[in-house]
């Protein structure tokens, strides 16, 4: 089951063609289906209440206690589409261009322009289920500009985009589920896929306040659980977010994809100890208007880590806006990727901000001064003087992201009204996940993974605001047509046992490994393990990464895992609510996770987007990449060992967008 | 900084509970409350104990999952912000510090300072969304132009993160802020006035279902609340509920 089934046809016309020519299953049938979907954020939210609207009876589970909970709610930034309503130049092609080559040309052609044409429909949808978005005085939606492009094409509310698209996601499926269509679980966690004669036919979850375990049957299984930057520990993601799902389906015989490209973003607030446990982002958006530097000479940026000079001692000559200067077509909107390489750089060189040397600025005096003269203008106020503007520029940057200040003010405890915010970058998303086809159907027939959990759209680097996209375009638009392809031949099936051989054999199975957890007599907490395989991956699979580093990772990390399941001490009984018990199953795959994470970095010699082998890059630091070698998706088969897992090889073809060296310069 | 923890034990909604009181020291002002928690569980799991359950996921103030009731406030002795951005920095070295779940009878606790609030999803779903299918066919999205002082006060209210400090703050337990936080953001847009009427009611009968308690117009829950939800939201949605009761008669 490794074919991309990718439609022939002109690019522009494959969904629409596909979507023609692909099974359908009619209502009264649906009604005869199930679908279990894993996950409620963006993508999984959606689907369920996209597939329970069109008849299926679809059972929908998360962790949280509540499916509004699930991390999409956390994004800031906002959401592309290719509306044009700025006039300024877009087009689903530009979309489409702009996120291939963002990704250094490492994701699917197809894929990539489908989502690019769903995108306004996100936008439609949205508006019409109540999402409030940011308006214009006329009324009509505002725009801002992200990352890697040259229009304007971002939909946002505040800098709370993330949560608003994911209450419009929530009310859909709450109306699914007061009408009965959708059943909901919560505070259950996924166990194990169960697959019946090749096909996934449901799974084991267990229920997380009384520990029982429980099997769900069903004809087909959407993962949409998310990401795995977890495995970082530090990262951008809520604590409970897992790889779990995904490694429990990847066990069982789905594919995973790409796992060494992880999304390192620049712009967060950086660590202030050893105790800390997550890492909070500043939204990209702040790149618009903000400007990054470091101080031009080492002396002063010597001096601001003792603490003996203050940002705005030094003057605007013997400051070094890097990005402007190294990117002068982009800026400092250049990707994620570059943005967080270049930051690595000047701080390795001895130019960083902060006690720990790991910080660059992030400043706004010269937003605030631009913004308060254009309001100056507004107001018709003759000669302003310079605290009228600054005053009125504070108050634009306060409407346009107060949110995101406020919460810097809050962790950094400084002003970033007054002094520049200090940032650094951190782990934010993951671009690998399980291997899907042009249906979203893992290797693994019937099961499917969408949103963040698939490896599908961004390629080696995601642009901003892209995010949000996909998993709704999974979710509302592409899942409820390409299942019904799949389902269709299901409709005399009747419904799915879960009294059968394989389902007992799965709850043994997720039993055995619970009670060994709970049962290990060890001396140390969970999270003692989580954060030394953060360390080992931040060090040796993060910003950059290199053979001799990759290699010695893979050894530390098993010897790691060796040293969990000997020594971790589960407190409590797995009869119970324990929280202790649930991470610990967690890390146990995170720990799987990142040995095969450093495998693909190291079979990956080439250099693109987010994944930097130091053995290749150009004279002037950027990203080497070998298209001759390695324009394929790496797709790994589990065999037992992460170690031992088998490469397949999708090889990328690329018929409409030229392959080039990748400049933003 | 070192700190005294008297903290809330409860194994489940039957259990009748007690304090319990932790010593821990070495606490960093930097640390979030969290990460105090995250301390205090880390040395009592070294000790062979039983750490304190509490409910958090995203910590940054977003996902409304924390819920602690610290030193008799909802999230803390700071205004507008969740459990997870409270810092240490806030606190004294020697102080004591007193950590309780959310307290209503609509609000069942889990274990220690886990509570169940399940009844705001079904209050939710009683009413709570505008019923346009996703099909994707819908108007453009400029079709509907919507004034934007409308606009931002409709997203004012739909900044409500469900965490339930309201609810906890009030003496009568009452979820009034949070249902009418969502009844108005979507009585402030146009997609929102074909159900107007109908969403009220249903919304209104569920919350008196859940046994949330009255509203006897402290503002105590707007003062409490994390994401400054406004209280005018209460008198908009009184208003609403009002005037499709009498229409309906």
């Amino acid at each position: 089951m490794f074919e991309s089934k990718i439609p022939s046809g002109p690019l522009a016309e494959k969904w629409t063609s596909h979507k023609n020519h692909i099974n359908l299953v009619n209502p009264a049938n649906k009604r005869l289906i199930d679908v279990i979907v894993v996950g409620t954020g963006l993508a999984g939210s959606s689907a369920a209440a996209s597939l329970a609207e069109m008849g299926y009876n679809v059972k929908a589970f998360c962790f949280q206690d509540s499916p509004r909970r699930a991390h999409s709610i956390a994004a800031q930034g906002g959401i592309n589409a290719a509306k044009n309503y700025q006039n300024d130049g877009d087009s689903v092609y530009r979309l489409f261009y702009d996120t291939i080559k963002g990704g250094d040309y490492r994701s699917r052609e197809a894929n990539v322009h489908r989502l690019a044409e769903v995108s306004t429909s996100i936008i439609d949808q949205c508006v019409a289920q109540g999402v409030p978005f940011a308006r214009e005085y006329g009324g009509l939606l505002d725009n801002r500009s992200f990352g890697g492009v040259q229009v304007s094409r971002t939909f946002y509310a505040k800098g709370q985009t993330g949560q608003q698209l994911l209450l419009g996601a929530y009310s859909a499926l709450s109306r699914q589920i007061s009408k009965g269509k959708v059943e909901m679980f919560t505070r259950h966690e996924m166990m194990d896929v169960v697959i019946v004669d090749g096909k996934c036919r449901g799974i084991i979850a267990r229920n997380l306040i009384t520990g029982e375990l429980e099997r769900h049957a069903a004809h087909a299984v959407v993962l949409a659980s998310g990401g795995y930057g977890n495995v970082f520990f530090l990262s951008t993601n809520a604590m409970g977010s897992n790889v779990s799902a995904a490694w429990k389906a990847h066990k069982k015989g789905a594919y995973m994809a790409n796992p060494c490209f992880t999304q390192i973003h620049p712009t967060c607030i950086p660590v202030s100890g050893e105790h800390q446990s997550k890492l909070t982002l500043m939204s990209e958006s702040l790149r618009n208007d903000g400007r990054i530097w470091v101080p031009a000479k080492k002396e002063d940026a010597e001096a601001i880590r003792k603490g003996t000079m203050r940002a705005n001692d030094i003057p605007e000559e013997d400051r070094d806006y890097y990005l402007e200067r190294r990117y002068p077509a982009f800026g400092n909107l250049v990707p994620r990727d570059v943005a967080s390489r270049a930051a690595k750089e000047r701080c390795d060189a001895g130019f960083g901000v902060n006690e720990t040397g790991e910080a660059v600025f992030l400043d706004y005096a010269s937003a605030i001064q631009r913004y308060g003269k254009t309001e100056a203008n507004i107001r018709g106020l003759r000669n302003p003087s310079e605290a009228e503007i600054t005053k009125l520029g504070k108050e634009v940057v306060k409407a346009k992201y107060g949110n995101l200040f406020d919460m810097y003010k809050q962790i950094a405890a400084d002003d970033p009204y007054e002094t520049p915010m200090k940032i650094y970058p951190a782990v934010h998303y993951t671009m690998g996940g399980l291997w899907v086809d042009y249906n979203l159907m893992t290797s693994v027939p019937g099961l499917y993974a969408a949103g963040e959990a698939n490896f599908s759209d961004h390629g080696a680097n995601r642009l901003g605001a892209s995010a949000l996209m996909q998993g709704l375009a999974d979710g509302y638009f592409v899942l409820p047509y390409t299942i019904g392809d799949y389902l269709a031949s299901d409709i005399r099936t009747g419904a799915i046992s879960a009294d059968t051989p394989e389902f007992e054999a799965a709850e043994k199975g997720v039993q055995d490994r619970i009670d060994h957890l709970i049962n290990n007599n060890g001396s140390k907490p969970v999270d003692d393990f989580h954060r030394r395989l953060g360390r080992i991956m931040w060090n040796e699979c993060g910003m950059s990464r290199s053979e001799a580093g990759l290699k010695k990772a893979i050894a530390d990390i098993r010897a790691l895992r060796d040293e969990f399941y000997s020594d971790v001490r589960v407190p409590g009984t797995a009869d119970q609510f324990n929280p202790e018990l649930d991470k610990a199953g967690r890390v146990a795959d995170l720990l799987e996770l990142g040995e095969l994470m450093c495998k693909d970095a190291l079979e990956r010699n080439e250099s693109c987007g987010g994944h930097f082998r130091e053995e290749y890059q150009t004279p002037e630091g950027e990203a080497l990449r070998d298209d001759e070698q390695f324009a394929f998706v790496s797709a790994w088969e589990y065999t037992g060992d992460p170690s031992e897992a088998n490469l397949h090889k999708e090889d990328l073809k690329f018929e409409n967008i030229e392959l080039k060296q990748r400049s933003y310069k | 900084m070192d700190l005294t923890l008297k903290v809330w034990r409860q194994n489940g909604p039957n259990d009748k509970g007690r304090i319990e009181t932790y010593p821990v020291s070495g606490v960093s002002p930097d640390m979030s409350f969290l990460e105090m928690m995250d301390m205090l569980n880390d040395q009592i799991i070294r000790d062979g104990g039983d750490p304190v359950a509490f409910d958090h996921d995203c910590r940054e103030g977003i996902c409304g999952m924390c819920s602690m009731f610290i030193n008799g406030e909802a999230h803390g002795p700071n205004r507008g912000v969740t459990t997870c951005q409270l810092h240490m920095r806030s606190f004294k070295d020697g102080d004591t510090i007193t950590i309780e779940p959310w307290r209503a009878s609509a609000f069942p606790v889990v274990k220690d300072l886990a509570v169940d609030r399940s009844a705001f999803d079904r209050v939710i779903q009683a009413g709570g969304y505008i019923s346009v299918n996703t099909s994707g066919e819908t108007l453009d999205a400029n079709a509907i132009p919507v004034p934007k002082a409308q606009a931002d006060e409709a997203f004012n209210a739909a900044t409500c993160i469900g965490c339930g400090a309201c609810v906890a703050t009030c003496k009568n337990a009452s979820a009034m802020l949070f249902v009418s936080a969502k009844v108005s953001q979507f009585a402030l847009l146009p997609q929102g006035q074909p159900e107007r009427a109908s969403r009220v009611q249903r919304m209104v009968d569920q919350m008196d279902k859940e046994g949330f308690g009255n509203c006897t117009n402290t503002g105590a829950c707007a003062v409490e609340c994390p994401k400054g939800i406004d209280l005018s939201n209460i008198a908009r949605m009184n208003r609403d509920f009002l005037s499709a009761s009498a229409s309906e008669e």
